[in-house]
């Protein structure tokens, strides 16, 4: 099996798990720590801050700085002028794009 | 029975445009998967089995560079630990027979989990948790259908048409609401400049793990109940 298909059974199987976890096993009294909520709706928000810097800066162990921090930046001011995500998606795109035809 | 049905009708049109809105999501995931050379049914794989938007991301990004296979299961694990919390939440309004609570069980992800609780009966609860979940399964799945065979056609595209700055864009967009809130805007900034740090010295996949001890630094243990912070 390939390296992604490995990993889409495991991370898979432990994902259901969690998922199911309350439906199948908590009940209507049954809760989960309260402590337990807090630090697994907070801990999505680092995560995916990370995520950001991988994918705007990461290859292969160095950083590297390319056009799609103008997406990035792009990506922001939609986000910041509260367009639809659609619009956010497709301006970064197209910045990133602009860039790499005309500057770089 | 008639403000039912104008409830039902409301939160169909709810769950249909939640479903169109993470549709670019889909495209883009199917888009990574082509540039990681992570083929049609691994693609459709993750999301029809692991069926989590950002956990997906995270474990193919992982891969993609050159992370270890623990890496980007442990990436994605932590993403949807949430999904624990949900499912407590909404299992109330989930009973039924074991077959259809294991079933009913793959839906939860934060769409439906959010629409779900957002209505005032069990029987609504149900229905839109029915209606969100289903309708982001079709539509992120056709779309990344879409995005890995299109695009694992012509390589180039990817970069040309600038799809490769989409992802960092979309994984903004997913966190730009919480950012209004003070603990969640420290946790982005501290697990932003951890990740940035670790880059060039640890292995792929290490720096978004390491991120998340960016929670330490804020005590979430001690928020108040009560007070929004999600």
């Amino acid at each position: 099996m390939s390296d992604a298909g490995l990993v889409v059974v495991l991370l898979g199987a432990g994902t259901y798990v969690l998922k199911a976890l309350g439906p199948m096993y908590f009940g209507n009294r049954r809760e989960l720590p309260s402590k337990f909520k807090k630090i697994a709706l907070l801990l999505p928000t680092p995560l995916i801050a990370a995520l950001v810097i991988t994918s705007t800066f990461s290859s292969d162990n160095v950083i590297t700085l390319d056009a799609r921090i103008i997406g990035v930046i792009a990506a922001g001011i939609a986000l910041w002028k509260k367009l639809p995500f659609v619009f956010v998606v497709v301006i970064a795109a197209f910045a990133t794009a602009l860039f790499r035809l005309f500057v770089v | 029975m008639a403000v039912n049905d104008a409830q039902r009708r409301s939160i169909r049109a709810q769950a249909i445009s939640i479903g169109l809105a993470i549709s670019p999501f889909g495209l883009a995931f199917g888009a990574l998967c082509a540039e990681s050379g992570i083929g049609v049914w691994e693609a459709l794989g993750f999301s029809s089995i692991v069926f989590g938007g950002s956990s997906q991301f995270a474990a193919v990004s992982v891969l993609a560079d050159d992370g270890t296979v623990i890496a980007a299961i442990t990436a994605g694990l932590l993403l949807n630990l949430r999904s624990l919390a949900f499912g407590v939440s909404m299992a109330p309004s989930l009973k039924g027979s074991l077959l259809w609570r294991a079933g009913v069980s793959q839906l939860m992800i934060d769409e439906s989990t959010a629409i779900g609780t957002s209505q005032g009966t069990h029987e609504l609860r149900r229905y839109g948790y029915l209606w969100g979940g289903l309708s982001v399964f079709v539509l992120w799945n056709a779309t990344t259908l879409i995005g890995v065979s299109v695009l694992s056609e012509a390589e180039s595209l990817i970069t040309d048409l600038g799809i490769d700055a989409t992802i960092p864009a979309a994984f903004l967009g997913l966190i730009w609401n919480k950012l209004e809130n003070a603990k969640h805007r420290a946790v982005a900034v501290i697990g932003a400049i951890t990740a940035l740090i670790l880059i060039p010295i640890t292995p792929a996949g290490i720096p978004v793990i390491a991120a998340a001890s960016a929670i330490i630094w804020v005590r979430p243990w001690t928020i108040r109940e009560g007070d929004n912070y999600e």
